[in-house]
């Protein structure tokens, strides 16, 4: 009897994520775009990368220990997909986020059995980092992988979305993806350079609203200690306007449903594709927009006011 | 004349703008424009002479880290957009 493959845990079936060409978004057709759908991971985004490897990284290196409470800054992917590995390796999992995050990323949250702590809306994730590295000072019994600055970030996109990508192509000449930690641009930007040396390495980051800017003073700015910015080549600030049409593009002309930094990540791609004659350009699409719902990204007429108010990405 | 967006961090160094006009050929000479105008601004956006570690400046849209840093030329039509630092990933 024919007995097929199967996985033996759902983290099993963690990356080896698609890669498809958007040929409808190219602005040009000698220049090629292609897409990698983190939005296939378990948990609907690429952050599963980086929990299941923070998770292993910890339990290797005897950090972490069993029961010991997990607890990690977020606004929503990073924590699901921690939620996901804890349940399954059987730890407790803390997660601190902006309050104005969207609704479906509060109930995926508890849903996947992780409790949650709010930090003030008005200072976006810096909120959120900041509470949690008090949090985990005056509690030694937490255990926090803390992505901003956890080796195994990047690490996880040098040995798996760069692997996968450089094995996929003979040739790249623009990587595209979404700045929040840095570890998708470090680790898979480092892991293509070295297949494609000429490689042109762009980060598209969000242009955050007013209302989550509030911090006191610019010296309450973050930079995760895993970034680097002399790494990038390119780093470009993308509107919510922009971001919108992107995601609408995506869904009208590929079927894509993506997610608030997958219709930025576009953007930067279909931008930085103009500026070639012919070639190759790769972008990370991090997550799906089925999270992004409630905001009416794809038919409401103002959404870009409402997307002052909060932390997209 | 390039306009300057200012975050809300700063608005209080610059009496509430939210955008200002400054002179320069270089991104440094428009943030000495403006640190001559508002100097509680240079604390706050240089540090030794350098970019302070927590602030980003785009010109065009693009972090000038990426392109010729301070030195980078400035064309009068184009914008400049001082930002905090932002963790960002989720």
């Amino acid at each position: 009897m024919e007995t097929r493959a199967h996985a033996a845990s759902l983290l099993d079936l963690v990356g080896s994520t698609p890669l498809v060409e958007l040929q409808r978004l190219s602005p040009k057709p000698s220049v090629r775009i292609l897409a990698k759908l983190e939005g296939q991971n378990p948990t609907g985004s690429i952050k599963d990368r980086v929990a299941v490897a923070m998770i292993d990284a910890a339990e290797a290196s005897g950090e972490l220990t069993p029961g010991r409470r997990l607890l990690e800054p977020t606004s929503g992917n990073t924590g699901i997909a921690l939620a996901l590995v804890a349940k399954l390796r059987g730890y407790p999992l803390t997660c601190v986020v902006p309050a104005n995050v969207t609704e479906e990323r509060r109930r995926l949250l508890q849903l996947y059995g992780a409790d949650i702590v709010d930090s003030p809306p008005d200072e976006g994730s810096n909120g959120a980092v900041r509470l949690a590295l008090e949090l985990a000072e005056s509690d030694a019994s937490f255990f926090m992988p803390f992505q901003y600055a956890n080796e195994a970030n990047p690490r996880a996109h040098y040995e798996g979305t760069g692997v996968e990508i450089a094995q996929a192509l003979d040739r790249v000449d623009v990587f595209v993806a979404g700045l929040g930690t840095g570890g998708t641009l470090m680790g898979a930007g480092e892991r293509l350079r070295e297949s494609f040396p000429e490689i042109v390495i762009a980060a598209a980051e969000p242009l955050p609203g007013d209302e989550v800017m509030g911090l006191r003073s610019l010296a309450d700015g973050y930079v995760p200690p895993i970034l680097d910015v002399s790494k990038l080549d390119r780093k470009l600030l993308v509107t919510n306007a922009e971001s919108i049409a992107g995601l609408r593009l995506l869904l009208d002309r590929e079927g894509v449903f993506g997610g608030v930094s997958s219709g930025a990540v576009v953007h930067a791609a279909r931008r930085l594709a103009e500026e070639l004659d012919e070639g190759v350009v790769v972008c990370v699409l991090a997550d799906g927009g089925w999270k992004y719902l409630s905001a009416g990204f794809w038919d409401a007429d103002d959404v870009e006011g409402s997307m002052e108010r909060s932390v997209w990405w | 004349m390039a306009a300057v967006r200012i975050p809300p961090t700063l608005r209080a160094e610059v009496g509430g703008s939210r955008e200002l006009e400054a002179r320069g050929d270089t991104v440094a000479d428009v943030i000495d424009d403006l640190v001559e105008r508002y100097p509680a601004l240079g604390a706050q956006l240089l540090q030794d002479g350098e970019l302070a570690s927590f602030v980003n400046v785009y010109l065009g849209g693009e972090d000038i880290r990426t392109l010729g840093g301070l030195e980078t030329p400035v064309d009068d039509s184009e914008s400049l957009i001082l930002l905090p630092a932002m963790a960002g990933g989720n």
